[in-house]
C-alpha cells in the first residue's frame, strides 16, 4: 500500500543523506521525496513516498525514529490529509495541436506559464493521481519534458505535525 | 576564570572530564595536533597499536567487559578506513564504543586531499551517530553527545571525524566541559508500559510450555541479576543466545544452553515446543530463528527490548514491552511476588514440561566431560581443550573468541557464570576479534584471567598485535585450536559441498606458532594429545606463566565437526546431531 511519510529532521549536514541511506541499507522503497527548511530555520520537514505492507511501514517508521537526527515522524495516509504534488510539463504545441492543449489544460485546471512558437509550458498543482491523470490524458508524442516536484503532504483539522 | 584550550587539547581533556582511561590509536598526519596534545598529558594512557581494526576491537572488548565505551583515535583515510570493520563490529552488537578520526583541514575537505576520505559517508551505515566537527568549540559538546549516544538506549558506535584545522595548538578557545546534554531528537526509553508488564506477567502465569530467551541485551543493560531473578521465582527454563551466554549461569540446572544453528538439543526442541516465549534482550537472529515461517509454531511472544526497532522485525510478537531489560525485568519481578505467593495454577504442567526437557538433555545433550574421547589417530578433540580451559578457570576467566568452530565450541562447553565474560563477535562475524578485544579486557582488568579462544585462521588476521603485547607486557592466554584449515567453512564444504574444500585449507603454509610468538619474546607451546594438554595446563593458567603471554597452539583433529546443526530451511528442531544423523 502506498504511504505518505512526513518527517521533521535537524536542519543539519549529513541529515538527509542518513534517511536516503537508511532506505537504501534496508531494502525500502522511496517513490518520491521533497525536503526543505520549516518555518523553524533549526528544523527541515521531509516528505516521502513509499510502498510496504502494514508491517514493513511499521518497521520503516520505527527506524526512521532511530536516526539521531530524525524529531518526529507521521504517517499522514493513517489519518485525513491532503496531498500535493506540482507538475510543470513542456508540450509541442504547433498550430493544430495548440488548442486541444489549451483544453485539455483547462479542463484539469492547469495553467500554461511559458509560450513559445513550438511549445506550451504547463503547470498544474494536485495530488499525484490527478497529476498522472493529465500526463495520460496529452497526446504522448507530444510531451517533450516532464518535472514533478514529489509529494507533499499536510494533516486535516487537528492532525498537526509539530515539536 | 576558564582556560584558554586549543581544539586539540579540548578533545583531550573532555576525553578525561568524560573519565577514559584508555585511548587505543595509531597516529597519523591530520591526528598529529591530538597526538601532540596526547603527549603533553598524564592522566588518559595511550595504547599504540599495530593496525587500526585492532584499535577497535580492543576498545569494543575494553566496552564489554566494562560496561564503559571504549575510546579510538586513528588518523584519515586509511586509518579511518581500517577502523570500519571494528565499528561494524560493535554496531551489529550494540556496543559503545567512540571512534576519533582525524581528517583534512575543512578547506580542503572534498578536494581528494592527501589521505582524505569521506568517513561520515563511509561509516554512516554502521554506526549509531557520527560528526563532523566544522569548529574548534564544538568540540566539548560533540564528545558530551557522542558519549551519552554511544551509551545509552541501545548502545553503539559513535564516529566524531575532527578536520585537522579544529585542533590547531595556536587557535584557543574558553573550555568547560557540559555537565549534561539534551536532545531533542533522542529520548532512550527505559522503563516499559505498565499494562503490558502485567499482560506479560498474566501470559507467563498462565504458561504450560514456557522458556525464557534471553540475549545479548540483558549483559550490556546489566540486567543479569534481575533476569536470575525472574527466573528463579517462575522455576522456567532458560536459554541464552550467542551474545547473551553468561546473562544466566550456564552450569545451573535451570539453564538449557544456547539456542541456534549449534545451540543445544534440549533449548532448541524446548523452544520449538513452547506455548510461551518469553524474549528479553533478544533479536530472533537467522542464525537463532532458522527459518522465521516455522518458527516455534505453537508459541505466543513476550518481547522486551530497548530497541523498538527490534520487536516484531523477524517475528510477529504477541505481547511487546519497550524498555530497558533491567528496568522491565525488575518492575516484572515486583508485579510477580505482589500477584504470585502461593504455588501456580500451571504448576503441574511445568513439572510435566521439565520432565520432556530432562528426557531430551538426556538422549542428545552436550557431554561435558569427553575426557575419554580420542580423534583420529588418538588426536586431540577442540571439545577437550575448551573443556580443559573451563575446568583449569572455574568458569571465571574472561574468554573472548573469534569466528568458526573454536567459536561455537566454546560457546557450548565454556560454561558462563557471569555476564560479560564471554565476549565474541556475534553479529557480524569479524574473524581477527578475538585477540585484540582480549587485550581490551586485559588493560581494562590487568589481575583477572584473560583467555582467548581462537583458531589459527582468525588469529592470523590480526596477529601483529603480539607486537602490542610485548610492548605493554599483556598476559593474555591465547589458546589456538589449529586444525590447520577454516573449520567452519570446511565443515560446511563436507556438509553440503560433497567434501570439495575449496579454499578452505592451507595445511603446508602455516608458520611454526610456537617460535614466532617466541620471537615477540612470548611463551609459544605446541600440544597434540590429551596427555600433552593435560600436563600444560596447569603451568598456563598457574603461578609460572602468571605474567607472560601464552600461545597454546593445540593441533587437533581437523575433521572434527560442530554439532548440533540446524538444517538449513527447517525449524528450530531440525538439527544434524552427529556423522549426519538428522532429528
Amino acid at each position: 500500500m502506498r504511504r505518505i511519510i512526513a518527517v521533521l529532521l535537524e536542519n543539519e549536514a549529513g541529515a538527509l543523506s542518513r534517511v536516503v541511506g537508511l532506505f537504501a541499507q534496508r531494502n525500502y522503497n522511496i517513490e518520491t521525496l521533497t525536503v526543505a527548511p520549516t518555518e523553524d530555520p533549526t528544523l527541515s520537514r521531509l516528505t516521502l513516498t513509499t510502498e510496504g505492507d502494514e508491517g514493513k511501514i511499521e518497521q520503516i517508521i520505527k527506524h526512521l525514529n532511530r536516526l539521531i537526527e530524525v524529531v518526529r515522524v507521521f504517517d499522514l495516509t493513517e489519518g485525513d490529509h491532503l496531498e500535493r504534488e506540482i507538475i510543470m510539463i513542456k508540450v509541442r504545441a504547433d498550430d493544430a495541436a495548440r488548442a486541444e492543449v489549451k483544453r485539455t489544460t483547462d479542463m484539469f485546471r492547469g495553467q500554461i506559464v511559458d509560450v513559445d512558437q513550438n511549445t506550451y509550458t504547463i503547470q498544474l498543482v494536485g495530488p499525484s493521481g490527478k497529476l498522472t491523470a493529465f500526463i495520460d490524458a496529452l497526446d504522448g508524442n507530444q510531451v517533450v519534458e516532464v518535472v514533478r516536484s514529489g509529494v507533499s503532504g499536510i494533516g486535516r483539522g487537528d492532525r498537526i505535525l509539530s515539536l | 576564570m576558564t582556560e584558554r584550550l586549543s581544539g586539540g587539547d579540548m578533545l583531550i581533556r573532555a576525553l578525561r572530564d568524560e573519565g577514559v582511561e584508555y585511548i587505543f590509536g595509531y597516529p597519523g598526519g591530520a591526528a598529529l595536533h591530538i597526538y601532540d596534545a596526547i603527549f603533553r598529558q598524564q592522566e588518559i594512557e595511550h595504547i599504540l597499536v599495530r593496525h587500526e581494526q585492532a584499535a577497535t576491537h580492543m576498545a569494543d572488548g575494553y566496552a564489554r567487559a566494562t560496561g564503559r565505551p571504549g575510546v579510538v583515535l586513528v588518523t584519515s583515510g586509511p586509518g579511518a578506513t581500517n577502523a570500519i570493520t571494528g565499528i561494524a563490529t560493535a554496531y551489529m552488537d550494540s556496543t559503545p564504543i567512540v571512534v576519533i578520526s582525524g581528517q583534512v583541514p575543512n578547506d580542503l575537505i572534498g578536494t581528494d586531499a592527501f589521505q582524505e576520505t569521506d568517513m561520515v559517508g563511509i561509516s554512516r551505515p554502521v554506526v549509531k551517530h557520527s560528526f563532523l566537527v566544522r569548529a574548534a568549540s564544538e568540540i566539548p559538546n560533540v564528545v558530551k553527545k557522542a558519549f551519552y549516544i554511544a551509551a545509552s538506549g541501545r548502545p553503539g558506535p559513535v564516529v566524531i571525524d575532527v578536520p585537522k584545522d579544529t585542533t590547531d595548538p595556536n587557535d584557543l578557545h574558553e573550555y568547560s566541559y557540559p555537565a549534561e546534554v539534551s536532545l531533542r531528537s533522542y529520548k532512550p526509553s527505559s522503563g516499559g508500559h505498565v499494562g503490558q508488564i502485567r499482560n506479560a506477567v498474566r501470559a507467563l502465569s498462565e504458561a504450560r510450555r514456557p522458556v525464557i530467551y534471553a540475549g545479548g541485551g540483558v549483559v550490556q543493560g546489566d540486567a543479569s541479576a534481575e533476569l536470575v531473578a525472574v527466573a528463579r521465582k517462575l522455576g522456567y527454563p532458560v536459554t541464552n543466545t550467542l551474545m547473551g551466554l553468561g546473562a544466566f549461569p550456564g552450569d545451573d540446572p535451570q539453564f538449557l544452553g544456547m539456542l541456534g544453528m549449534h545451540g543445544t538439543y534440549e533449548a532448541n526442541c524446548a523452544m520449538h515446543h513452547a506455548d510461551l516465549i518469553f524474549a528479553v534482550g533478544a533479536r530472533f537472529d537467522d542464525r537463532v530463528t532458522n527459518n522465521a515461517a516455522k518458527f516455534c509454531p505453537e508459541a505466543r511472544i513476550i518481547h522486551v527490548d530497548v530497541d523498538p526497532a527490534s520487536i516484531a522485525k523477524i517475528i510477529d510478537v504477541d505481547i511487546p514491552i519497550v524498555g530497558h531489560c533491567k528496568v522491565v525485568l525488575a518492575e516484572m519481578l515486583t508485579v510477580l511476588e505482589t500477584e504470585i505467593t502461593g504455588t501456580l495454577d500451571n504448576a503441574d504442567d511445568v513439572t510435566a514440561w521439565w520432565q520432556r526437557i530432562d528426557r531430551w538433555r538426556a538422549e542428545h545433550g552436550l557431554d561435558h566431560d569427553q575426557s575419554e574421547r580420542r580423534g583420529a589417530g588418538g588426536s586431540l578433540l577442540p571439545q577437550q581443550v575448551v573443556q580443559a580451559v573451563y575446568r583449569a578457570t572455574g568458569g571465571d576467566a574472561y574468554v573472548t573468541s573469534d569466528v568458526g568452530q573454536h567459536q561455537m565450541f566454546a560457546a557450548q562447553y565454556y560454561r558462563f557464570s557471569k555476564p560479560r565474560r564471554w565476549i565474541n563477535s556475534g553479529g557480524l562475524g569479524t574473524m581477527g576479534f578475538g585477540f585484540p578485544a582480549a587485550m581490551g579486557v586485559q588493560f581494562a582488568f590487568p589481575d583477572k584471567t584473560v583467555v582467548c579462544i581462537t583458531g589459527e585462521g582468525s588469529f592470523m588476521m590480526n596477529m601483529q598485535e603480539l607486537s602490542t603485547c610485548m610492548q605493554y607486557s599483556l598476559p593474555i592466554k591465547i589458546i589456538n585450536l589449529n586444525n590447520q584449515a577454516l573449520g567452519m567453512v570446511k565443515q560446511w564444504q563436507d556438509m553440503q559441498y560433497a567434501g570439495r574444500h575449496s579454499h578452505s585449507t592451507y595445511r603446508d603454509a602455516l608458520p611454526d606458532f610456537s617460535q614466532m610468538v617466541g620471537s615477540f619474546g612470548h611463551v609459544g607451546i605446541k600440544v597434540t594429545t590429551l596427555e600433552e594438554l593435560n600436563s600444560v595446563i596447569p603451568d598456563i593458567f598457574g603461578d609460572r606463566y602468571r605474567n607472560d603471554l601464552v600461545f597454546l597452539d593445540a593441533h587437533i583433529d581437523p575433521d572434527e565437526h560442530v554439532y548440533p546443526m540446524h538444517i538449513k530451511g527447517g525449524s528450530l528442531k531440525d538439527m544434524v546431531l552427529g556423522n549426519e544423523e538428522p532429528t
